[in-house]
């Protein structure tokens, strides 16, 4: 793997830098542009869509689009190269995982470690609807019941017991 | 001599905090008026000692003082008078240093006014925000001291990050401390009814501008960060789902939960207990975000243990606070009782559904944010969650949410008919759908994700100015509207401002075009209707860094529509390059170009063109929210609440007393 140094040569993210500057990373350089020429509109969109749900390994948080460092060219560098000569997306992801494990991927795949954190929000949601539920039954406003509706209950408790 | 007055100065705030927080809180125990009497003073003594402290640290700033570390590490002779100012709060001691004079800034707020609060109330709250002042004097003085010197001095300063040297870094971190730390109030009076064993309305009327303010601070400072972001870094993007934005977006939920629920305790007497907790999870988070920034944690939970001190503070202070309101919570709240009954379809149900949906996005938020620390951790390896995760999980959990606002503001109190919201919503909600299917078809391509954020956010546009509508009669609008409160018509900017935002988000991320060419002078590239030419590079000096300025003339339809001037600078001390995008804004689309490198024939240069429709409109949507929060808050009941309001209040509410 890379030198521990290398971890911070590209720098945090954007917001609050003010703020982690503070934490003695160096900032983020301005993103390299690369002008490839692509033959087809559809794989420039893949590039694209590509080079921005993977990372980049050596920078504090950012994605191969937004790094200036060396590794990040070179991986936006492969993954032209890929998309150009046919791959899929998942044959790319599959490269990527093969070399840099799941740690490039910002969606991380399901997997037995990461079963909590794809299942958790839906966990904590049936949860907290549960609770609302229960909280809004257990509230329920005295009903105030009409005439007519008076007579039918007080007609069918008299007629059970 | 001046930076020891500055050490002296928190030194002797660390003392007056320690006063504040110990003195008041058993004289409102003890029911013993002179120790009452500490708090506003001690408040006002302590804000004056942050002050001069602050003061003196930007002394140093200002007079170039190199033999104190910090100013050395973060400024230069060569920087800007602006920069050196905004500078004081550019690194870790500095920001600090201003947390803590926010924090003395609030206590003193709420110790001017709240006259109308009763003494005992005040002295709990002003005691309880001590404490909190105690905790951050005590991690500055012990671990993160901006005072310290060294010697000999050197001769000149390594100069603040280029990156920092903006105006929008001037204004982006003290809103947004103000936010945080603005929480600390709400927390404070939910703590002092907890510990007055009195949670009523009275306690929900006084908390609630309050709340609001930090609420105001927070989303204006949010999106003037996501805007900073934006412009200054050349990627185009607004939001990246970074631990260091969810630790600001996280209070951020949870408090506008609060907002809510807030307004259903004062007026109903409903959800008294879990109002409660939402505050003290409110700055909890703020208080989490602090130790996530701050610990280093976020680099590598390997780097938080080799360096503890810092995160470690922060980290036993957090659990102190989060452990400690808990168990007070736990010993008080199960006495509380909720006094309304309400049905499924009511107003308090409605605001309670928008509870459980923000406080589950927000636990989600939270979720994505600790997982990847938590399995680095446990050994288990090394993930990362990132947008592509927050985006599919977040927004299924979210839209419902902002579907949901136009029925929820209408509703009655304690019980209503969904029936009787057909007849005022159905005409929004047809136009809506009908000029959702129509928006896309000015854009290149139809796209159903679009048709679907066009009509949700028309949607709670339409839903929210019928709702105005409603409660006005024929015949009497004018005066109908004149008698409306001011609340209402806040709250109701504040739903069209979701609206704007939905409709900001939809379009920028479905329509954008992102485009990185080599361009010589004279080339052009067309898209969505705008011709992109290059005219060359030009070079300037500016006062502490090197320029190469480009010009890209945009033409539109045959006219001129914007000419732009991005610009690649080399800052000299640090050697560092920087992009500054340069961005033409309009309200439907903003044009967008970052200068990359020179390409080696000579005259031909990496360029970044983007076209971003309806970018303005998340800014938008988020300043329009801040307005109506504002609005909300300058309500009359708020202003108007004479001391006599409150006495009735209290004695009103002293049957709830538990």
């Amino acid at each position: 793997m890379q030198p521990f140094k290398a971890l911070f040569v590209g720098g945090p993210r954007p917001f609050l830098v003010g703020v982690i500057v503070a934490l003695g990373l160096s900032s983020p350089a301005p993103a390299a542009i690369e002008t490839y020429e692509f033959s087809e509109p559809v794989h420039e969109s893949r590039y694209h869509d590509m080079i921005a749900q993977l990372r980049c390994l050596v920078c504090q948080n950012q994605n191969l689009a937004d790094s200036n460092a060396d590794l990040a060219k070179d991986l936006r560098a492969r993954t032209f190269q890929m998309i150009n000569r046919g791959a899929t997306d998942k044959q790319i992801v599959d490269f990527m995982i093969a070399r840099y494990g799941d740690f490039v991927l910002y969606r991380p795949p399901l997997r037995l470690r990461t079963i909590l954190l794809w299942l958790g929000p839906f966990a904590i949601l049936l949860i907290a609807l549960g609770i609302f539920f229960f909280t809004v039954r257990k509230s329920r406003a005295p009903q105030v019941m009409s005439e007519a509706r008076r007579e039918t209950a007080a007609r069918f408790l008299d007629e059970n017991p | 001599m001046i930076p020891e007055i500055g050490l002296f100065a928190l030194i002797l705030a660390l003392l007056i905090a320690v006063l504040q927080s110990a003195i008041p809180i058993a004289g409102a125990t003890r029911n013993n008026p002179s120790w009452i009497g500490v708090a506003r003073p001690a408040a006002f003594a302590q804000l004056l000692f942050v002050a001069i402290s602050y003061g003196c640290l930007t002394a140093a700033f200002l007079s170039h003082d190199f033999s104190v570390v910090y100013v050395a590490q973060n400024s230069n002779s060569r920087l800007p008078l602006i920069y050196l100012i905004s500078g004081v709060w550019g690194a870790h001691e500095g920001s600090l240093l201003l947390w803590a004079l926010t924090l003395a800034l609030w206590t003193a707020a709420v110790a001017w006014f709240s006259k109308s609060v009763p003494d005992r109330m005040v002295a709990r709250v002003l005691g309880v925000m001590g404490i909190v002042s105690v905790g951050f004097l005590l991690f500055i003085l012990f671990t993160s001291n901006p005072f310290e010197r060294q010697f000999p001095a050197p001769l000149d300063g390594r100069d603040l990050n280029p990156l920092l040297q903006d105006p929008g870094l001037a204004i982006h971190p003290p809103m947004l401390y103000m936010g945080y730390v603005g929480f600390s109030v709400a927390f404070a009076f939910a703590i002092a009814a907890l510990l007055g064993g009195r949670l009523d309305s009275a306690w929900a009327r006084w908390s609630r501008p309050w709340t609001l303010a930090a609420w105001i601070f927070l989303t204006a400072g949010i999106a003037l960060g996501s805007w900073w972001a934006y412009y200054e870094l050349g990627w185009g993007g607004w939001w990246f789902w970074d631990p260091v934005e969810n630790a600001s977006f996280m209070p951020w939920m949870v408090g506008t939960a609060l907002i809510h629920s807030l307004a259903a305790t004062e007026k109903r007497g409903v959800f008294k207990a879990w109002t409660v907790l939402l505050a003290v999870f409110a700055f909890s988070l703020s208080l989490l975000g602090t130790f996530l920034v701050r610990s280093g944690v976020l680099t590598s939970v390997h780097a938080f243990a080799t360096d503890p001190a810092r995160g470690l503070f922060i980290l036993i202070f957090l659990a102190v606070v989060v452990g400690g309101s808990l168990a007070l919570y736990a010993w008080r709240a199960p006495a509380v009782k909720s006094s309304g009954g309400f049905n499924l379809v009511s107003r308090e149900a409605g605001l309670l559904l928008n509870n459980v949906l923000l406080v589950v996005a927000a636990a989600t938020v939270l979720l994505g944010t600790l997982y990847p620390l938590m399995i680095d951790a446990l050994g288990l390896g090394k993930i990362s969650v990132g947008p592509p995760y927050f985006n599919s999980v977040f927004i299924p959990l979210t839209a419902p949410l902002a579907a949901l606002v136009g029925v929820g503001s209408m509703l009655r109190w304690k019980k209503d008919r969904l029936g009787r919201l057909v007849q005022p919503l159905g005409l929004p909600f047809a136009l809506a759908v009908l000029l959702g299917l129509l928006w896309p078809v000015f854009f290149d391509s139809y796209q159903w994700v679009a048709v679907f954020g066009g009509i949700l956010g028309l949607w709670t546009i339409f839903a929210v100015l019928s709702g105005i509508w409603q409660r006005t009669r024929v015949g009497q609008r004018r005066r109908d509207l004149a008698q409306t409160p001011r609340a209402v018509f806040g709250m109701s900017l504040a739903h069209i401002g979701l609206g704007v935002f939905v409709i900001g988000i939809t379009f920028t991320s479905t329509y954008s075009v992102e485009k990185d060419l080599r361009m010589a002078p004279g080339d052009t590239y067309t898209t969505g209707g705008f011709t992109f030419r290059f005219d060359g590079i030009d070079q300037h000096r500016g006062p502490n860094y090197l320029s190469e300025t480009g010009t890209i003339t945009v033409i539109k339809s045959g006219r001129l529509a914007a000419t732009l001037n991005p610009e690649k600078r080399t800052y000299l001390v640090q050697q560092m390059p920087m992009t500054e995008a340069a961005i033409d804004a309009g309200l439907t689309r903003d044009l967008y170009v970052a200068l990359g490198e020179p390409l080696d024939d000579g005259g031909s240069w990496a360029v970044r063109l983007y076209l971003k429709p309806y970018v303005r409109w998340i800014w938008l949507g988020a300043l329009i929210m801040a307005f109506g929060g504002l609005l909300s808050a300058s309500d009359r009941r708020y202003r108007k609440f004479t001391r006599e309001a409150a006495n009735r209040a209290v004695s009103d509410a002293s049957h709830a007393t538990f």
